[in-house]
């Protein structure tokens, strides 16, 4: 199993490189530095949703909603801070709350009430983006005025050494998930749950819970990339805000490994997944591709790249 | 004697570092039951399905009467009469009994919709069914519906509706209670009696006493002899599979402690209108015998907590234990050992070692993160003891035959310290080597101390391995049988219904 998931790592980073070669190749702009920082911010953003949305998809499950859960977040994040000026600490640990409650809420109706995940996740996606328009009366929320969270705004959007932080943020995360996920008892009982969740609660395991925490998880990393999002993109218009994310987490999940069955993953892969859509986006832009083209192009990269894994997998 | 209906000579199957059959040969003649016998891996399964097209022949021939032919596919056995009934049943569980027995061959009515004509199909599948006795069940019953046995019987009304002249059977009764199997062999001697020659597999030797003509024995993938109809008998059959002598067993006589177990008035989901309550001693074998469907796993599963009661009590070691979790189980000492492997003993992707550590994690880590070295040599440790074959404890529990993978079950809870272990059917599917060695374990935990409850419809191993049998009917215990009143009619009697009260 571990080798198939090193191939198949090893394969989308040689997919990578020699995507960013040909578009550096294509257009030199690509490697300018203010071009990469940007790349970097992107790839940190989607980056850490991204694992969450791979963890919900490692036991077997599916979390639709992350996207307008960022959304709504950005909206009362926006609301909280520049409305009603709580201190900033106090608001991020609101909206981190909000996302644990909501991940949380529908992990119970999966375990308990045996509903499906797509279709739990789903109505999340609709009642998020419901939420976000009607408590935002459908305007445009902005984070631009300064007053009282300076400090929040540097640590979401700056760098260090011209490194984002966003960036930066991504890599910690990816670290700390990937030595729960690989080398912790929780990591070894998500990956079990996802193989044979019945075998798994023979076994003692409370599955149960487990699965729970998957969704709070994907909800927690949703809000600390709607947070890194919010400031990114300054202001929120919260019906357009972050939609299709979560097929983006999604598509990143699936690209480096992660199978839609649950059991297989790995933190690596769907990292390299997220900056290879990223670098594909760039590409578009870069080379003058219609920017109308930009989804049809991800999604027959992202064909491509199943059927040749497929294709591998067969021999 | 007639000329053979099918013959095959020299047979040779190689598999990627394996070589499956080598040359073999087998013939079968007309209306005659042969029963293919063999240990695991034999290569009992590849030789029919080289006969019903799933597996080509990489020498040797195969002669249909008396013309060789090349079959290609299974639509090519099927051309040549040839009926395959797998282990695993093919049906759509959804469809009705008659469009699973015409799938691919539906009555049309005429028209540009092809619309199905229902008049035909159920007329035509009820002529099947009835000619297999069966007239209980309408040809529109949904097929998920319907027990096991049915199931299977479909299967066999779909091969006889496609002029089926050899059937294949492989292990039909596995997963048959003991009426129904009595059912499927007395249909098999029917179908004989019409002409229809039957090739099976089975690891029960009393089947392939009582119904079989000939005997035809594979080792290593080889033929290893045959027996006529004069000559079956357990020893003889014995000796050609495993090529030595194998004693038939005795319970062994170890003298049962104090009470570990006590289960009183327990009601399962299945059956919340009975009551259930025994107890179990340290040390003890205690075989459950009943029909499939008793309710024997039912309680078990209670027991164990993957399954909530619906009242009762269930005391371990003096203590009550927590209703419906299997935690709360594990922690008293209570491990089951469940009758379906694949689904709930094992993650079979996973890795042996993964597999053995997953119910005691926490004994291989430390702040939540896993050492490895630790699992490994643990790992490797209870594979070795308990004889799993296996290159390496990294190898994934999907590719090891039934026997090994049971091993690995067995050695998930042997790195605990288990007071009461529950088998559910340890041996279904199991071939006579591995059945050995698991009767073995079982009577070195039980000398250990640890009480084991026994679920098992396989009458040779009740009998073979309990010092005492509880009998279950319909939800209920209709009898309790010590050492001395065991036999295959007192039990029988009461998995029929019978209560002790009445059958003595």
């Amino acid at each position: 199993m571990k080798q198939l998931f090193l191939k198949r790592e090893a394969g989308i980073f040689i997919l990578l490189a020699v995507l960013c070669t040909v578009v550096a190749i294509l257009n030199p702009h690509f490697l300018k530095p203010q071009n990469l920082q940007n790349e970097g911010r992107l790839i940190g953003m989607f980056g850490i949703f991204s694992i969450g949305a791979g963890i919900v998809i490692i036991t077997g499950g599916i979390d639709l909603s992350t996207g307008s859960l960022m959304a709504l977040l950005g909206v009362q994040l926006a609301i909280i801070l520049v409305e009603k000026h709580w201190p900033w600490p106090v608001a991020i640990l609101t909206v981190l709350i909000t996302a644990g409650l909501l991940g949380l809420a529908q992990g119970v109706l999966i375990t308990r009430l045996k509903l499906q995940p797509f279709i739990v996740t789903l109505c999340g996606l609709l009642i998020y983006r419901g939420t976000a328009q009607t408590i935002a009366h459908d305007e445009t929320k902005g984070l631009g005025v300064n007053t009282g969270f300076e400090l929040l705004q540097k640590l979401t959007t700056g760098e260090v050494c011209g490194v984002p932080n966003q960036f930066i943020l991504l890599v910690i995360i990816a670290i700390i998930m990937w030595v729960v996920l690989h080398r912790s008892v929780y990591g070894r009982y998500l990956f079990a749950i996802g193989q044979n969740e019945a075998a798994t609660r023979y076994s003692g395991i409370g599955t149960r819970g487990i699965i729970v925490s998957a969704y709070v998880l994907s909800g927690l990393f949703g809000a600390i990339s709607g947070i890194l999002f919010a400031f990114y993109s300054v202001s929120i218009s919260p019906a357009s805000h972050a939609q299709f994310y979560e097929l983006y987490g999604i598509a990143a999940a699936v690209l480096g490994g992660c199978s839609l069955a649950g059991g297989e993953g790995s933190i690596i892969g769907i990292v390299l997944g997220t900056a290879l859509l990223q670098v594909l986006q760039n590409l578009v832009i870069l080379l003058n591709i219609p920017s109308s083209l930009n989804f049809a192009v991800m999604g027959g990269v992202i064909l491509i790249g199943v059927i040749a894994d497929q294709l591998l997998k067969k021999k | 004697m007639p000329a053979p209906l099918l013959e095959l000579r020299g047979v040779t199957k190689r598999f990627p570092g394996v070589l499956a059959l080598s040359e073999v040969s087998l013939e079968v003649y007309p209306g005659e039951i042969v029963a293919l016998i063999g240990e695991n891996g034999a290569g009992k399964s590849t030789l029919l399905k080289t006969l019903g097209g799933v597996h080509q022949p990489d020498e040797g021939s195969i002669q249909i009467d008396g013309k060789p032919v090349t079959i290609r596919d299974v639509n090519d056995a099927m051309a040549f009469g040839i009926g395959f009934i797998h282990q695993e049943l093919n049906v759509l569980d959804n469809v009705d009994v008659a469009g699973n027995i015409y799938l691919g061959r539906e009555p049309v009515m005429g028209g540009p919709l092809r619309l199905i004509n229902r008049k035909k199909i159920h007329a035509d599948a009820a002529r099947y069914m009835k000619r297999l006795g069966i007239t209980s069940v309408p040809t529109t019953a949904r097929v998920g519906d319907l027990p096991i046995a049915y199931q299977q019987m479909v299967e066999i009304a779909k091969a006889l509706s496609m002029d089926t002249r050899i059937l294949l059977m492989d292990e039909p009764t596995s997963s048959l209670t003991l009426s129904e199997t009595e059912t499927l062999l007395k249909i098999t001697q029917d179908l004989r009696a019409e002409g229809v020659s039957i090739v099976y597999i089975s690891h029960r030797l009393s089947e392939v006493m009582q119904i079989a003509d000939r005997v035809v024995a594979l080792r290593d993938g080889k033929n290893a002899g045959g027996l006529s109809r004069e000559q079956i008998t357990h020893d003889n059959m014995v000796k050609l599979m495993v090529g030595r002598d194998i004693a038939f067993r005795t319970p062994a006589a170890t003298k049962p402690g104090e009470t570990v177990l006590e289960v009183k008035d327990l009601r399962t989901q299945r059956y919340p209108g009975q009551n259930v309550s025994f107890t179990l001693k340290r040390g003890e074998i205690v075989g459950f015998a009943g029909l499939v469907g008793a309710g024997r796993s039912e309680v078990a599963q209670t027991i164990f907590g993957v399954d909530r009661p619906a009242g009762g009590q269930i005391i371990m070691n003096g203590a009550r234990l927590p209703a419906g979790s299997p935690a709360a189980a594990i922690e008293a000492g209570i491990y089951l050992i469940p009758e379906d492997r694949r689904k709930t003993g094992l993650v079979t992707s996973m890795t042996i070692r993964e597999n053995i550590t997953l119910p005691a994690l926490g004994r291989y880590s430390s702040a939540g993160l896993l050492n490895f070295g630790k699992e490994v040599s643990e790992s490797e440790r209870l594979s070795r003891e308990l004889r799993v074959k296996a290159h390496t404890v990294e190898q994934r529990v999907k590719n090891l035959s039934g026997g090994n993978q049971q091993k690995v079950v067995l050695a998930k809870w042997m790195a605990l310290e288990p007071k009461l272990l529950i088998f559910d059917e340890p041996t279904r599917g199991i071939d006579v080597g591995a059945k050995a060695e698991i009767y073995d374990l079982m009577r070195k935990l039980a000398e250990n101390g640890v009480a084991v409850m026994m679920i098992s419809s396989d009458m040779e191993e009740v009998l073979g391995e309990s010092q005492r049998v509880v009998v279950m009917h319909e939800g209920s215990i209709s009898g309790f049988l010590d050492r001395p009143e065991c036999s295959e009619e007192a039990v029988m009697r009461l998995a029929v219904g019978h209560h002790q009260a009445a059958a003595t």
